[in-house]
C-alpha cells in the first residue's frame, strides 16, 4: 500500500469512527488520565511539602527527583516489571499486563513532573508569601492550600506535560501491559507493532490521533499561562 | 468590647546573627492609642524590632510580652506589599479565613467600601499600581480588625502623590483609635505622623521620646547628626 492511500484510509478510520480504533484510544486515554490523577494526588501534596520543609538531605532529595524527571521510560517498566513478575515483591497480586499494571508504570513517569514542578512552583510562592502568610497565622500546613490555589496554572500547566509525557511514551507500557489485543494494546504500543507489521493505515490514523492530542495538550498549557497572567496577575 | 492586648512589652529584645548584636538589648512599652514611628539610619534595626514584635522573628535574649493572647489581634503591612494571585476582594477574603463565611463576605465589601476600593474589587490585585497595592495592603490587615497595625517602611516605594493619600489613611485610622507602629526613613514624614518617636542606631534604642521633644531638643549627640542628615 503506497502512502497516500495508507493516509486515506487512516483518515477513513477516523471519520468512520471503526470501533476497535476508538477502543485503542479509548483505553490509551484511560490509561494516562488514571496515571496523572494519581500522580496529581501524590504528587501535589508531596511537592508542597517538599517545598516547605527543611530536613538533611533534602538538596539531595530534590535532585534525585528532578533527575527521576528523565527517567527512561523503559527502565520505569523495567521496575515496575520487576515488582509485579511473579517472583516479585507483588507478584502474587496478579497485575501484570493488565491495565493497571500500565497505569502503576506511567503514574511512575508522571510523579516526578508533578513533584518537581510543584516543589518549584511553591518554593518561589512560599519566599514570595510567607512573611504575609505568618503575619496571618497560616504557617506549615495551613499554608499549603493557600499556595496551591495560587500556583494553580502553573500547576495545571505542570499536570498537561506529564498528561503529554504518559500519553506519548511506548516503552513502558509494552513492557508492563504486554500488548495484548483488545486488552493492553495503547495507541503508541499499536503504531510500534502495526508499522512492523506493515499496517500502515491504522498505525497512521493512531498517529495523527496522538499528534491533535499533543497540539490540544499544548494548547491547553497555552491557555492556563494566558488565564493565569489575565486573572491572577 | 474585647479586652485590650495593650501595653506591649518589650524587654531586653536581642536578635544575634553571626556573632553580631543585630538588635542589642532594647526594652521599650507600647501604651494604646497613637502612631509610634520607629526611625534610625540604614542597618539600625527598625525592621527587625517591628517584626520580632509582630512575632514573625523570635528574639534570641529577651521577649515580647502583650496584656493578653494577642493572636491574630496585631496586623502588619510590609514594605513591598505582599499581593496574592487573586483579586482585590479574594485578597482581603483570604485575611479572613477565621471568619465564617457570610461574615467574610460581608467584612470584604466593608473594607473595600471603607478604603474606597470597591471600583477595583474584581480586578488582579498583581497588577495595580503601588499607591493602590498599599492601599489593598492597610484594607486587608484593616479588614481582620487588628488592634495594632505594624507598617514597615510603608510609603518607601510611592510617588509623592500615593505617599500623601497613605500618610493621610494613617492618621484618620490613628483617629479611629487604632495604634499604629511604623518605621520609616523619611524625617519629613516622621514629623507629619510620629505622636511617639523611637530612634534607633546600630540595633540599639538610643532614643524614646514623645515626637515634639525628639525634633526639638535630641538628647543625644546621635539623635542630633541624625536630624542633621549627618548620619546615613
Amino acid at each position: 500500500m503506497d502512502v497516500t492511500s495508507a493516509f486515506v484510509e487512516a483518515f477513513s478510520l477516523i471519520t468512520r469512527l471503526d470501533p476497535g480504533f476508538l477502543a485503542i484510544v479509548g483505553l490509551s486515554l484511560k490509561v494516562t488520565l488514571t496515571a496523572v490523577v494519581l500522580a496529581a494526588l501524590i504528587g501535589l501534596p508531596l511537592g508542597a511539602w517538599l517545598a516547605m520543609a527543611r530536613f538533611p538531605g533534602r538538596s539531595a532529595l530534590v535532585i534525585t527527583i528532578n533527575a527521576l524527571m528523565g527517567l527512561p521510560p523503559v527502565v520505569a517498566g523495567l521496575i515496575v516489571f520487576l515488582l509485579l513478575s511473579r517472583s516479585g515483591p507483588l507478584g502474587s497480586w496478579g497485575l501484570l499486563f493488565t491495565p493497571t499494571a500500565m497505569v502503576i508504570a506511567q503514574t511512575l513517569l508522571v510523579l516526578p513532573i508533578v513533584v518537581s514542578l510543584t516543589r518549584a512552583t511553591l518554593e518561589e510562592l512560599w519566599a514570595e508569601y510567607r512573611d504575609h502568610l505568618t503575619s496571618l497565622g497560616l504557617t506549615g500546613l495551613r499554608a499549603i492550600p493557600t499556595l496551591l490555589w495560587d500556583g494553580r496554572f502553573a500547576l495545571a500547566t505542570g499536570l498537561l506535560a506529564g498528561f503529554g509525557r504518559a500519553s506519548a511514551e511506548v516503552g513502558a507500557v509494552l513492557m508492563v501491559g504486554g500488548n495484548i489485543a483488545h486488552y493492553t494494546r495503547t495507541m503508541t504500543t499499536t503504531i510500534a507493532l502495526e508499522t512492523s507489521k506493515g499496517d500502515l493505515p491504522l498505525a497512521l490514523g493512531l498517529g495523527i490521533v496522538l499528534m491533535t492530542l499533543t497540539l490540544a495538550i499544548n494548547a491547553a498549557a497555552y491557555a492556563a499561562s494566558r488565564v493565569g497572567a489575565r486573572y491572577a496577575g | 468590647m474585647r479586652a485590650s492586648i495593650l501595653p506591649l512589652r518589650a524587654e531586653r529584645l536581642a536578635l544575634i546573627r553571626d556573632g553580631q548584636r543585630l538588635i542589642d538589648t532594647v526594652s521599650f512599652t507600647l501604651p494604646q492609642g497613637g502612631i509610634t514611628t520607629i526611625i534610625g539610619p540604614n542597618g539600625a534595626g527598625k525592621s527587625l524590632t517591628l517584626r520580632l514584635c509582630h512575632g514573625l522573628i523570635a528574639p534570641d535574649e529577651g521577649m515580647v510580652t502583650w496584656a493578653r493572647d494577642a493572636h491574630l489581634r496585631h496586623a502588619m503591612v510590609f514594605q513591598q506589599p505582599v499581593m496574592l494571585r487573586r483579586s482585590v476582594r479574594a485578597n482581603i477574603a483570604h485575611a479572613l479565613h477565621a471568619l465564617t463565611h457570610p461574615a467574610v463576605k460581608s467584612r470584604t465589601d466593608e473594607a473595600l467600601a471603607r478604603f474606597h476600593l470597591t471600583p477595583l474589587a474584581e480586578r488582579p490585585a498583581r497588577l495595580l499600581s503601588g499607591g493602590e497595592k498599599q492601599k489593598l495592603a492597610i484594607a486587608r490587615a484593616w479588614a481582620t480588625e487588628p488592634e495594632v497595625l505594624f507598617l514597615d517602611e510603608p510609603t518607601s516605594q510611592l510617588d509623592p502623590a500615593a505617599t500623601r493619600e497613605i500618610e493621610a489613611l494613617i492618621r484618620t485610622l490613628s483617629l479611629e483609635g487604632l495604634t499604629l507602629v511604623m518605621t520609616t526613613h523619611d524625617l519629613g514624614q516622621a514629623r507629619r505622623l510620629a505622636d511617639r518617636i523611637l530612634f534607633f542606631n546600630r540595633g540599639r534604642l538610643v532614643e524614646d521620646a514623645d515626637a515634639a521633644s525628639f525634633f526639638e531638643q535630641p538628647e543625644t549627640p546621635q539623635a542630633r547628626a541624625f536630624i542633621a542628615g549627618e548620619l546615613l
